[in-house]
């Protein structure tokens, strides 16, 4: 009897095993020419406005080629998790838009068609693209698993009223000038004794964003993060960077902190547009802020402040948004089509416009780009903007770091901020869990 | 066997075996996961991923190891909190229970009221505490602090220690309405007879409880207590919810590491093994606990 149930249970772990390695076909078939399946990231504030940007577009894509476009946009919250269920079971779309920074990490599973130089001349060549953009195309050396779409960097937004109220008239260029302005812009304003106005205002409980400032303030003290494929995360220069952001909150005493339960965007913006914080720093917002009734006249756009003498000039890491095609696909022409379509200058001039990013394509100009806002994001782009690190752990370094980084912000809200020492260790320990198992 | 006994089980064989696949179909792929190396590497091809053997296991076992350092302070975590929400969870719904047991007026009016937090959508219901425990704009603070004036200063309740008081609270506001229900309808099959002959006695209300209602409600008890506790060890939506993505350490539930340790870290392998053991914890406890009380029920 107990042998017959052990046969029981093989086949049935057999069967299941079967059931859903069978429907993954190692990628790139024709079978279906006329019909295409898109996952589009969410670039707008809501879903529904995302696809009333994109669908008129995928219309002229279907008028040129004959080939329908089944659009779904999905909120980069749920992205990773969409994608690595497609994965496991090869059935997804055919193409795919990725955050830019996972690049590595998707072209480690070997599900996404690679873009060698005869794939990138079918878009026109690599060389339309931009030489930043391009290194968030994959890992280092690999052949890339995407190809750019739009992108962002940081910059300084600065409520020109309480700039005016401070004797502020220019934004800061440098941390310490930084520091200074947020100090000058934190006040009591109701007489109550305590500060109602803040110099910054933060998402802190956002593990992503906290993990994109301490990379950038981390990489401008020269921070490395990874030696290869192995995590180093505990460099002197990885903790003083985190120490600086914490100091914002805890000894500089700039950002409220209640801005440690801040989980979405929206937190910020409110505090920004209701005066009650005088900066942010966040991604190229675009059209976010006239949503919110402010024009140009009420708020300014700088690049984010330089670390000054003694450290790289780093102001952002590239961001945004990547596009892919899916190995397991039944239409692979139809779907480079696809991404040619929508990475032609005459496309990202519209696309870039409409979600206020920046085209990582040269050829894309238009009046859209000539705001200050977009210039300003250009050049950091060009000039002051590092790749993540382009490795397959990365997911991984920016899970566990900024997972961390948010607990200290916690920390330092309620009077803790941790110490150099502290932090050091728990970067060691986070270390050891990238490679435990992997 | 004769045919004729045979048949019956002939016609139930293809709707037994879909059950069987269905049921444990995920969990023995979960167990053949728990020994693979999967991590992105092999995603696409799990099917093909390298044995591992006990590697995982011996990870999450090894103290001394960040990763299972940290799965051993959530489950101490999980255990706390799965003790203050089943006990209060209980307490509150047997006291609602009792309360309306008797007609009172407005007892219908009472009892939708108090069902509210189980038919309403987790989402909405666990948003909507979040909102009243934020810092600076949230209820509990205008209240405490601006209108009653009992405490100094703003506190915060979605980071730091309170953290885990916030989630108990949040929690056991969405259970206790499922042991009110529960109660509820064992209440109705205690003879009214026996409270009319109690009273004769002269027996007090509170005696009543004890010596009457507690004991006839025994068996209704012990799934009561079994349920809430399984669904309270597994919960993972309200942390999730309540504290927006990232969870601090006073509140990370066992689910929540699981989840980190599979979708956000890509290590589907370590993942699963912590989720077999989890698993094989709650059978265990499952299993001491009918051992335990089923004596205790039938001596009733």
């Amino acid at each position: 009897m107990r042998a017959r149930w052990r046969a029981a249970i093989t086949a049935l772990a057999a069967v299941t095993v079967m059931g859903t390695g069978a429907a993954c076909g190692d990628g790139g078939g024709e079978s279906n020419p006329k019909v295409l399946t898109y996952w589009a990231s969410q670039q707008s504030p809501s879903v529904q406005r995302d696809k009333e940007i994109l669908e008129p577009e995928l219309r002229k894509f279907t008028e040129q080629t004959g080939i329908k476009v089944e659009l779904e946009v999905i909120p980069f919250t749920e992205l990773l998790n969409k994608i690595l269920t497609a994965t496991t079971s090869g059935q997804g779309p055919d193409v795919l838009n990725i955050g830019n920074t996972w690049s590595a990490s998707l072209q480690a599973t070997g599900a996404l068609v690679g873009w060698d130089s005869a794939m990138m001349d079918k878009l026109g060549g690599a060389g339309r693209f931009a030489a930043s953009a391009l290194a968030t195309t994959g890992a280092e050396g690999a052949t890339p698993a995407a190809v750019p779409l739009y992108n962002k960097v940081y910059q300084l937004y600065y409520n020109k009223k309480l700039f005016r109220e401070a004797g502020l008239t220019d934004p800061p260029a440098t941390w310490d000038e930084f520091v200074a302005a947020g100090k000058r812009l934190t006040k009591d304003t109701n007489g109550d004794g305590k500060p109602d106005q803040w110099g910054l205002a933060l998402r802190g409980q956002a593990s992503t964003v906290a993990l994109h400032y301490a990379y950038i303030l981390g990489s401008a003290r020269g921070a490395k993060y990874f030696d290869g494929g192995k995590p180093t995360f505990d460099s002197p220069a990885a903790v003083a960077g985190i120490e600086q952001y914490l100091s914002w909150m805890g000894r500089d005493n700039i950002v409220n902190p209640s801005d440690a339960e801040n989980a979405d965007w929206a937190d910020v913006y409110e505090a920004f547009v209701n005066h009650r914080a005088g900066m942010m720093l966040v991604q190229t917002l675009g059209k976010t802020l006239s949503d919110y009734k402010l024009t140009d006249q009420d708020y300014g756009v700088a690049a984010v402040p330089s670390i000054g003498a003694g450290g790289t000039d780093i102001g952002s890491f590239v961001g945004g948004t990547n596009i892919s095609i899916f190995k397991a696909t039944d239409n692979l022409s139809g779907a480079v089509d696809l991404v040619k379509f929508l990475t032609s200058a005459p496309e990202q001039v519209v696309l870039n416009t409409a979600f206020g990013t920046i085209p990582p394509v040269k050829d894309a100009t238009g009046p859209a780009f000539d705001t200050p806002e977009v210039k300003i994001a250009r050049q950091t782009m060009a000039s002051r903007a590092i790749a993540m690190p382009r490795v397959p752990q990365e997911t991984q370094f920016e899970t566990l770091i900024g997972k961390e980084v948010v607990k200290w912000l916690a920390d330092t809200a309620t009077g803790k901020q941790p110490n150099g020492a502290q932090i050091s260790a728990a970067l060691k320990a986070a270390a050891g869990k990238v490679s435990a198992g992997g | 066997m004769s045919r004729r006994r045979l048949t019956p089980y002939l016609f139930l064989l293809p709707a037994l075996a879909l059950e069987v696949f269905v049921h444990f179909g995920p969990m023995i792929a979960g167990v053949v996961m728990s020994g693979l190396k999967l991590t992105q590497y092999q995603l696409a091809q799990w099917w093909k991923a390298p044995w591992a053997g006990l590697a995982n296991y011996r990870v999450v076992l090894d103290v001394d190891q960040p990763v299972s350092a940290s799965l051993l302070s959530s489950f101490l975590v999980t255990v706390g909190f799965t003790l203050v929400v089943v006990t209060a969870s209980w307490v509150f719904g047997m006291a609602g229970a009792v309360a309306l047991q008797n007609t009172v007026r407005g007892r219908g009016l009472l009892r939708t009221l108090f069902l509210v937090p189980y038919a309403l959508p987790i989402f909405a219901g666990v948003i909507t505490w979040r909102f009243l425990l934020q810092r600076d704009n949230g209820m509990l603070n205008h209240v405490l602090v601006d209108q009653l004036g009992l405490l100094d200063g703003n506190a915060f309740y979605l980071i730091g220690s309170n953290s885990f008081w916030s989630l108990c609270a949040v929690e056991t506001w969405r259970e206790w309405p499922f042991a009110f229900l529960m109660i509820m309808a064992g209440l109705q099959s205690i003879p009214e007879e026996v409270y009319e002959a109690s009273n004769m006695d002269g027996a007090s209300p509170w005696r009543q409880v004890r010596s009457i209602t507690l004991p006839m409600l025994s068996s209704v008890n012990q799934v009561l207590i079994l349920v809430l506790t399984l669904r309270t060890f597994r919960n993972f939506e309200t942390p999730y919810v309540l504290f927006g993505g990232t969870v601090p350490d006073q509140a990370r539930l066992i689910s929540v590491e699981i989840y980190q340790n599979s979708f956000l870290t890509f290590n589907f392998g370590l993942g699963s093994a912590m989720s077999v053991l989890l698993l094989l914890f709650l059978m265990v406890v499952t299993a001491g606990y009918l051992a335990l009380t089923r004596r205790r029920v039938h001596e009733v």
